[in-house]
């Protein structure tokens, strides 16, 4: 989709919204326009960027020191002849970080699969397996090594927090991983995994969107990937251009936000002095 | 003598004895009740699933238990012969005449039953595609169901909580409290702008912004501590509880027995110990 398409469809679904709401626009809750707005102005600012990204428009994101993390843990594994432990989480694939961290641990397998680096992907959930099975599976292939890979590197131990945090434990104790990587969304087991991680003197490298547990990797690893740090990491390391157009839309986004914020204080400053007669606060309220 | 629970409670003494011996350092204690913790409970949740979510919600939606005199078509009374074929199998899952779950019969229950099915047989490899239609279902229906929640309650609530009040019936204090973390808002999402490097009078505001995550960070890390703390006093207090004479001195027993046979085990492992030690970094 070219410019002069993006704009031609956004200004269509426009159009045939003012003429749905001129006619009196049945079945809408008029409560949750801000929704509408908001779902529309997010879809179309990413479905833009990715759009230049994809005609080849340089877009350049600054580096993140975690990131470049990834290759120097999997070559030290290489160098020690250790494997490498990759934890993504314990929820299930309907968790935004678990999808995540099974997209990151395709990047981690098509580094282990250059380097022949055993890969151990202990999990705590039946579809984040076959999930994270297809995505090393995929690594492998691509790397030119299906020979390298085996169904057991990925493999489930129990749903209960605590137990998987044991069972990774045992694996850390006895195995002796030169490089962990947590990457998804943890619990209270994050410290309990990264202080026996730490324990072993492997190079750890935590990521997640979970706002709770990030102290205790920032603790215990080596580098963690912070909350969007990690949403952003498989474009950073995949380079794919559509990924790091959303990367950019999301950015275009976070600017638009605090413009935004701005704006409404500027509206709540109007409306409590009486000059304008608009409640930001009940528009921003979804019923 | 020894009741149930006497024996439930020397039970529980040596399992959390065990895993405390991990404080010790990796040994046969720990690993016996590392594998009885991760084998049973992945019994346990996988019987739970069954009869708490398969059983009931799906089972008792796909054929629910038929009232006394209910007629059925040609089509019910096949749908059900096939219900009949998994009664004679396994009646405890399929008792006589359907499930009664108070559910009525739904057959779009159907989907997530062959989606089930798709994910069973990709244990052969030649069908193991099918898993892929049951996770690219589970990842596309969470982005669109998540995707309006976390705009409503990250991006919008976030918005309105930093609107700050300026005037009419507000103390000086809450001003200062709502300009903070207006800051702290503004800087913190500039954090996490990527597409431009964090130098100059932008990488200042992004230097405000991860130490306004830090002291966030900091906060959480406290009090998650002090609920670990309550954790650990739970345990204490119930080895001290089956400490007692009513218990047959259990803790007291074990915790001796486990430190005696800990000190012969590591005496004789003591090569190991030299040779598998921590690796520094």
């Amino acid at each position: 989709m070219n410019d002069k398409k993006f704009w031609f469809a956004f200004g269509g679904i426009l159009i045939a919204f003012i003429i749905y709401w001129l006619l009196g626009h049945a079945f809408f809750i008029e409560e949750r326009i801000v929704m509408l707005f908001a779902i529309l102005i997010a879809s179309a600012t990413i479905i833009y960027f990715v759009n230049k990204a994809k005609r080849g428009e340089k877009i350049s994101l600054r580096p993140i020191p975690g990131l470049k993390a990834f290759e120097e843990a999997v070559g030290r594994s290489t160098e020690m002849g250790k494997p490498v432990l990759y934890v993504p989480g314990i929820v299930d694939m309907d968790q935004v970080e678990t999808v995540a961290g099974v997209i990151i641990l395709g990047h981690v397998a098509r580094m282990t699969a250059q380097y022949e680096t055993p890969l151990n992907v202990p999990v705590a959930r039946s579809i984040v397996m076959k999930a994270a099975r297809e995505s090393v599976r995929e690594a492998y292939i691509m790397e030119g090594r299906p020979d390298m890979f085996h169904e057991d590197m990925v493999h489930y131990l129990t749903d209960d927090q605590f137990a998987y945090a044991a069972g990774v434990n045992g694996i850390m104790m006895r195995e002796k991983p030169a490089a962990v990587f947590y990457q998804g969304k943890f619990y209270a087991e994050s410290l309990i995994l990264a202080e026996t991680g730490n324990s072993i003197g492997a190079i750890q490298i935590a990521g997640t969107a979970s706002p709770a547990q990030i102290p205790f990797f920032v603790t215990a690893c080596d580098y963690t990937l912070i909350g969007e740090e990690f949403f952003a990491a498989s474009a950073y390391l995949s380079e794919d251009p559509k990924l790091i157009g959303g990367v950019k839309g999301m950015d275009i986004l976070k600017v638009m936000i605090v413009g935004i914020i701005f704006l409404a204080i500027v509206l709540r400053l109007f409306n409590d002095l009486g000059w304008i007669n608009f409640d930001i606060l009940k528009f921003l309220t979804i019923q | 003598m020894f009741s149930a629970e006497i024996v439930g409670a020397w039970i529980a003494v040596f399992l959390t004895l065990a895993i405390f011996s991990y404080l010790y350092r990796d040994n046969p204690f720990y690993k016996v009740a590392e594998h009885i913790f991760v084998g049973v409970s992945a019994g346990y949740w996988a019987s739970m699933f069954f009869w708490t979510q398969i059983q009931p919600n799906l089972f008792g939606r796909l054929w629910p238990a038929l009232h006394e005199g209910q007629s059925l078509g040609i089509l019910g009374k096949v749908w059900y012969g096939i219900y009949n074929f998994f009664n004679l199998i396994y009646p405890p899952a399929f008792p006589d005449g359907g499930v009664a779950t108070g559910h009525g019969m739904q057959l779009i229950y159907l989907i997530p039953l062959i989606l089930g099915i798709m994910m069973l047989l990709s244990v052969f490899s030649k069908f193991s595609w099918f898993a892929r239609w049951g996770i690219a279902y589970v990842v596309g229906m969470a982005a669109g169901l998540r995707s309006y929640g976390f705009l409503n309650s990250n991006v919008i609530g976030q918005v309105k909580g930093s609107i700050i009040p300026l005037v009419g019936d507000v103390s000086t204090g809450a001003i200062i409290n709502g300009i903070i973390l207006l800051i702290g808002t503004i800087t913190g999402l500039m954090y996490f702008y990527f597409s431009k490097e964090h130098k100059g009078w932008f990488g200042k505001i992004g230097r405000i912004g991860i130490y306004f995550l830090m002291i966030s960070f900091g906060a959480s890390f406290g009090f998650a501590v002090m609920g670990r703390i309550s954790l650990l006093i739970g345990r204490f207090t119930d080895l001290k509880t089956f400490g007692g004479a009513d218990y047959h001195h259990a803790s007291l027993w074990l915790l001796v027995a486990m430190v005696v046979l800990l000190g012969i085990w590591s005496f004789f492992n003591k090569e190991e110990k030299l040779t598998k030690g921590n690796t520094p970094k």
